[in-house]
């Protein structure tokens, strides 16, 4: 369980790296469902991002899935090791599995976001 | 269609039992995959064994004197000479020279009477057995098997871990059939598959699947594989899809089955033509006239290119689709089937695929995209 993340119902996650900048990935849960990641669709750096809309695209080898940006923003970051080693996603995906950092545009936003025994439960239903 | 009319083989039990996650396919509650996943499915196979179910496919006996010159009729193949106890890729043609279907001939004559064995698409079983059955001449007779299950073992392991169950299989080669019994249940047996590796194809009675199917899964070779790594290991062994790569539109030459049509019924052959669509086909054959061609395509980046994503060339103009694709976990690249302009069938010519309104560059490339590794003794 992790007390820092925080969820949206579309299954990214959100760590606050309290300078103004998210740090973005899926959800354990997410990757399941996925199956093994063959290649990620990574946002470009500068890019504008909206809460709800798609900003990144995960294939597996079975089908592509949209990733979801879970805050309004700009990427500042993408976690550029995604394209050589897409597994990540699957070996680690809270951790070193991290897809792009944005820099909030409304830092309210992560008010609306679950914290992760909330989202478990949306899981489960 | 509901789940109500999806139907089951005999071996649903094993696949729930074994965690396969179970998807409606071509009328059937299949197994997509087990736990393992289908990356892991894909390289098990390729690397030790894997144990499919194929028992949705249709499964056919043709008896009596004439089954095979009625076989013949229908397909540009040489059934007539097709020794007792082989198996042959066959292609039901229609009067335009489209694909009906792909399938597998066995003959299992004896001297009690002549016996083809035909397997079909799970897709199309229903219309196959109509159009066999409106082709049937007096004297031969169409018997459904579907009271046998159709199980696939396939992998470089396969020839060991059969020899243990049925030691008669050892000498077999590529494409060899035999009525064998193993640990005492009547099966077909024959020496093929669908994923370009070495492997079986057994036909068993439905009563004994389950029971066979857990005595070849307790090896420890051997894993259960769902459809998806079945798609994949296909594609990558460069193995047509019917529905996808081959359908009524396309002829067996566009296709780049001419190796599946048999010299003898070429033009110039002792019994040439002789099938629907003969002329379109042949005519192909000769002049080569004809705009689209199948071939093989690897990507340059590591996006997959899906079915259905158009092809351009340097300028930007659509000089074709593609009708598979995905990501081939062995050769570690996407790779796809497509139909291009036949101006672009050419090896190493680049294309470019539209997906998500980039343009990712893929190079025509020979195939299978990986060696054949088939058991030819």
């Amino acid at each position: 369980m992790s007390a820092t993340l925080k969820f949206a119902k579309s299954h990214e996650w959100v760590l606050d790296n309290g300078d103004g900048t998210v740090t973005v990935g899926i959800s354990e849960h997410a990757t399941e469902l996925l199956g093994d990641v063959v290649f990620v669709e990574l946002p470009e750096v500068g890019a504008t991002t909206e809460a709800g809309n798609e900003f990144s695209l995960v294939e597996s080898v079975k089908a592509a899935s949209d990733i979801y940006a879970p805050v309004s923003g700009e990427v500042v970051v993408v976690n550029e090791a995604l394209e050589d080693a897409p597994e990540t996603i699957n070996e680690s995906p809270l951790a070193d599995g991290w897809i792009a950092k944005i820099k909030l545009a409304d830092s309210a936003e992560l008010e609306q976001l679950m914290a992760e025994d909330a989202y478990l439960a949306t899981i489960e239903e | 269609m509901s789940d109500v009319d999806l139907k089951r083989t005999p071996l649903y039990d094993l696949h729930v039992s074994l965690g396969g996650k179970m998807v409606p396919f071509a009328g059937y509650e299949m197994p997509v995959q087990f736990p393992l996943g289908v990356k892991n499915e894909h390289l098990q196979t390729r690397e030790k064994a894997g144990l499919f179910d194929v028992s949705h496919m249709g499964q056919v006996l043709l008896k009596g004197e004439g089954a095979a010159a009625m076989m013949e009729s229908l397909v540009p193949v040489d059934i007539l000479d097709l020794p007792s106890g082989k198996q042959r890729y066959a292609l039901f043609t229609n009067e335009e020279g489209g694909i009906l279907d792909d399938l597998m001939v066995t003959n299992y004559s004896s001297e009690a009477g002549e016996v083809l064995y035909v397997v079909v698409n799970a897709a199309c079983k229903e219309q196959d057995i109509a159009h066999m059955q409106a082709h049937l001449p007096e004297g031969v007779e169409l018997e459904l098997l579907d009271d046998r299950a159709l199980v696939a073992l396939q992998g470089p392991a396969a020839g060991e871990v059969m020899k243990r169950f049925c030691p008669e299989t050892a000498d077999m080669v590529f494409m060899d059939s035999r009525h064998l019994s193993v640990e005492g249940i009547d099966c077909f047996v024959s020496r093929s598959g669908y994923t370009g590796e070495d492997g079986f194809e057994i036909s068993i009675p439905a009563a004994d699947a389950e029971r066979l199917c857990k005595m070849f899964l307790d090896q420890p070779e051997v894993d259960a594989i769902g459809l998806g790594a079945r798609d994949s290991l296909r594609l990558e062994s460069g193995l047509c899809l019917y529905g996808n790569d081959i359908t009524t539109e396309t002829t067996p030459i566009e296709a780049s089955l001419i190796w599946a049509i048999s010299k003898i019924r070429r033009n110039g052959g002792d019994r040439a033509a002789g099938f629907p669509g003969a002329e379109k086909i042949l005519g192909q054959i000769e002049t080569k006239e004809f705009a689209t061609k199948r071939i093989g395509l690897l990507g340059s980046s590591r996006a997959p290119v899906r079915e259905g994503t158009a092809l351009v060339n340097e300028a930007g103009e659509v000089i074709g689709k593609v009708t598979s694709g995905s990501f081939g976990p062995t050769i570690n690249a996407p790779v796809a089937m497509a139909y291009v302009d036949k101006a672009y069938a050419v090896l190493d010519t680049e294309v470019f695929a539209l997906v998500r309104g980039k343009t990712l560059p893929m190079t025509v490339s020979r195939m299978p995209f990986i060696e054949q590794r088939y058991y030819r003794g």
